[in-house]
């Protein structure tokens, strides 16, 4: 049951600030289910791999359902700490750039100037046949 | 050794691949998340069981098509939106790409002001109201050309809105009348290109570039206001036309600098809107068009024959003619918006609300860029037709190849002829050849002052306007030689020897007497077959005019 109310709230809490008051009646509930944890590793292209990283996960969200202790009501949410400041315009010159050989140190395959990824975005496999994404 | 070789097929792929991955982060679902698309994404949501629910009524009630744009323009800019590094089409891989557009850690985003100037001036141009405040979001996605895991844009706040472009549609078949229509446009956002990703399906790997990551982008998003794919080009011909006479896009279509999503439903009228699909991968003008009308058929086939429209995103498959559905790996896309915490609002002044001493390179004043606005087509068009009476069709042709208004007032500058001759020399002959010879107006080998030379002789009846014709193709040729020597090379000068025109008009009559007889007994088209003897005995010569002249004087 809570399960379902945690992967609704959760789909919905990732769509954007409007969503938070949704996520109060979260409040507590440390748990995430296989299904989160499968969808977040879909979309953020990562594996969580143990249930150490699923447990830190939980300890997370649990440690940032405390924000919900502070009273926040009639308080106007700010943009930014940076919103009374004035944004900084740069003129439209090219001070940067051809430093491509440095850049690509930091990948671990390289093709000529490019840096090598995965094909596309391909979904990852279904939990127990990682190997074959990792290693290919 | 095999290394030149993957460059080779890499660039030439990346043509083909451009539009696949074309646009930042609008690979999947919507783009943006105002709040009216939100509105618009939930009612044809909840709308769906209607259609579904529909029984086939073949005939039974006329289909309407409802079509929304969101367009990506490149801002034509030397640097990045947020970094200094440059911006070029075509450069080696990863050349032009600096520690921010790496996403190195530590590195912060420094907007560009051309960037932002050139928003307001597109803002401007399409009637926008231009927010004095505007703010970044990041919208989150991950792909291996966005090396951030978001992109930066401007979702809640953008830095304009609610404004329209008026755009011209022949009407039926004959282009022969321009109706004048109005689209709404919803928003003008900034926002960070993404790179370019080359996919190696027999290495099962993808080569990333990332030259294009973090170049400015201006999203315009437009209402769902029109109805099929000729009105969506020639709507996208205009604002193309805008943001050229502006510079803020170069605005290539071949290039990447504009590209295309639609949004397409169809619908009884009366009846609420149906479910949209989206189609991508539009990148001609002549291919947005077929996509549209292609997607609103084959939504009309779907339905009609008691099937249902998914909320999917389609691309335009150019070989074969048709949409075909994209692999959506994740369904809906979660964006995760948030405030971008490393960009303060941006905020802009008018002359009213400039602020004192403030350091001018850090103040963008709307005013000052309002005045400075160059002309844009439709005033360039009304001028035209006010100046030379032209129709507005012609103005429309004129303003819609590139460079041949250059050219049509070039030659207004050297000739005496009038501007209808020279307009329908321009549209007619010249256009038609480089149409026929698959040429751009640069690459004429007619060029403007020997179109100009050719119709002073012309003008001043030294030559026939069949000889003029002759002319033409001659110096179609490209063989470096002036409408004068052409003509005096093949003799086309008009007979000025009335005596000998007499002469030839009185031995084609006796040549012809049932067509006299004919003339005599009052058949009009019998003069007419006798001015063309007497013309080709000329060799095109003599002036139909006197040659006429001469025959009624000679046969009374």
């Amino acid at each position: 049951m809570s399960a379902r109310a945690l992967w609704l709230a959760f789909r919905s809490g990732l769509g954007g600030r409007q969503a938070f008051s949704t996520k109060v009646n979260l409040q507590g509930s440390g748990r995430i289910t296989v299904e989160v944890i499968e969808h977040l590793e879909r979309l953020a292209l990562v594996d969580f791999g143990s249930r150490e990283a699923v447990a830190r996960l939980e300890k997370a969200i649990a440690f940032a359902d405390r924000l919900r202790e502070v009273d926040t009501d009639g308080v106007e949410p700010m943009e930014s700490v940076l919103e009374d400041r004035c944004l900084y315009l740069r003129s439209d010159n090219v001070a940067e750039g051809n430093c491509a050989e440095e850049l690509l140190q930091n990948s671990r395959q390289v093709v000529e100037e490019y840096f090598v990824a995965p094909p596309g975005n391909i979904s990852l496999p279904k939990l127990g046949e990682q190997e074959s994404f990792q290693h290919s | 050794m095999a290394a030149p070789m993957l460059r080779r097929v890499g660039l030439g792929r990346l043509w083909g691949f451009a539009w696949v991955d074309g646009g930042s982060g609008h690979r999947r679902g919507s783009p943006n998340g105002s709040t009216s698309s939100r509105r618009r994404e939930q009612s044809s949501v909840a709308q769906q069981p209607l259609h579904t629910a529909q029984k086939p009524r073949k005939g039974g009630h006329k289909w309407a098509a409802v079509v929304g744009l969101e367009i990506h323009a490149q801002i034509s800019s030397n640097s990045k939106l947020f970094s200094g590094s440059q911006v070029s089409f075509m450069a080696p891989p990863n050349s032009l790409v600096s520690f921010f557009d790496a996403s190195l850690p530590g590195t912060l985003p420094v907007l560009n002001r051309r960037c932002v100037e050139a928003a307001v001036m597109t803002g401007l141009a399409l009637n926008c109201h231009i927010n004095k405040k505007s703010l970044f979001d990041r919208k989150h996605y991950f792909y291996s050309d966005l090396p951030a895991g978001y992109q930066i844009t401007q979702q809640r706040l953008p830095i304009a809105a609610n404004g329209s472009l008026t755009y011209g549609v022949f009407m039926g078949n004959k282009q022969s009348r321009m109706a004048t229509k109005t689209v709404r446009i919803r928003q003008i956002q900034l926002e960070q290109d993404s790179g370019k990703s080359l996919h190696d399906d027999l290495r099962s790997q993808t080569l990333i570039d990332l030259n294009r990551a973090g170049v400015g982008l201006l999203e315009v998003v437009l209402e769902p206001d029109l109805c099929c794919g000729e009105e969506a080009a020639a709507v996208i011909k205009e604002l193309q036309l805008i943001l050229q006479a502006l510079g803020t896009s170069q605005a290539n279509m071949a290039e990447g600098q504009l590209r295309v999503d639609a949004n397409i439903s169809v619908h009884h009228p009366g009846e609420p809107l149906g479910v949209r699909t989206e189609v991508k991968n539009l990148n001609s003008i002549r291919f947005l068009a077929k996509a549209i009308d292609h997607e609103i058929q084959r939504q009309i086939n779907e339905l009609e024959s008691g099937g249902e429209i998914l909320n999917e995103t389609r691309s335009f498959d150019c070989k074969l003619g048709c949409t075909v559905p994209m692999r959506d790996k994740e369904g809906k896309q979660d964006y995760r918006f948030m405030p971008e915490p490393n960009l303060p609002p941006l905020v802009l002044y008018d002359s009213a609300s400039l602020p004192a001493g403030t350091e001018s390179q850090q103040v963008i004043n709307i005013d000052q860029i309002r005045d400075a606005l160059p002309e844009l087509p439709s005033a360039t068009r009304e001028r035209l037709v006010r100046r030379y009476g032209m129709l507005p069709e012609h103005s429309f042709t004129l303003l819609n190849e590139v460079g041949l208004l250059q050219f049509f007032q070039n030659v207004m500058k050297e000739t005496r002829a009038e501007p209808k001759k020279v307009t329908s020399w321009v549209l007619n002959t010249l256009l038609g050849y480089l149409k026929h010879h698959n040429l751009a107006v640069s690459e004429s080998p007619v060029t403007s002052s020997a179109l100009a030379e050719l119709l002073d002789l012309l003008d001043s009846k030294a030559i026939s306007s069949a000889a003029a014709k002759q002319v033409f193709e001659e110096l179609w040729k490209g063989e470096a030689k002036s409408a004068a020597q052409v003509v005096s090379e093949k003799q086309l000068e008009l007979m000025q020897d009335r005596e000998a025109l007499e002469q030839l008009c009185q031995s084609t009559m006796e040549g012809h007497p049932q067509v006299v007889t004919d003339m005599k007994s009052g058949n009009p088209r019998a003069i007419n077959k006798l001015i063309g003897l007497v013309r080709k005995a000329t060799l095109n010569r003599a002036d139909p005019a006197e040659i006429k002249d001469i025959l009624e004087r000679l046969s009374s």
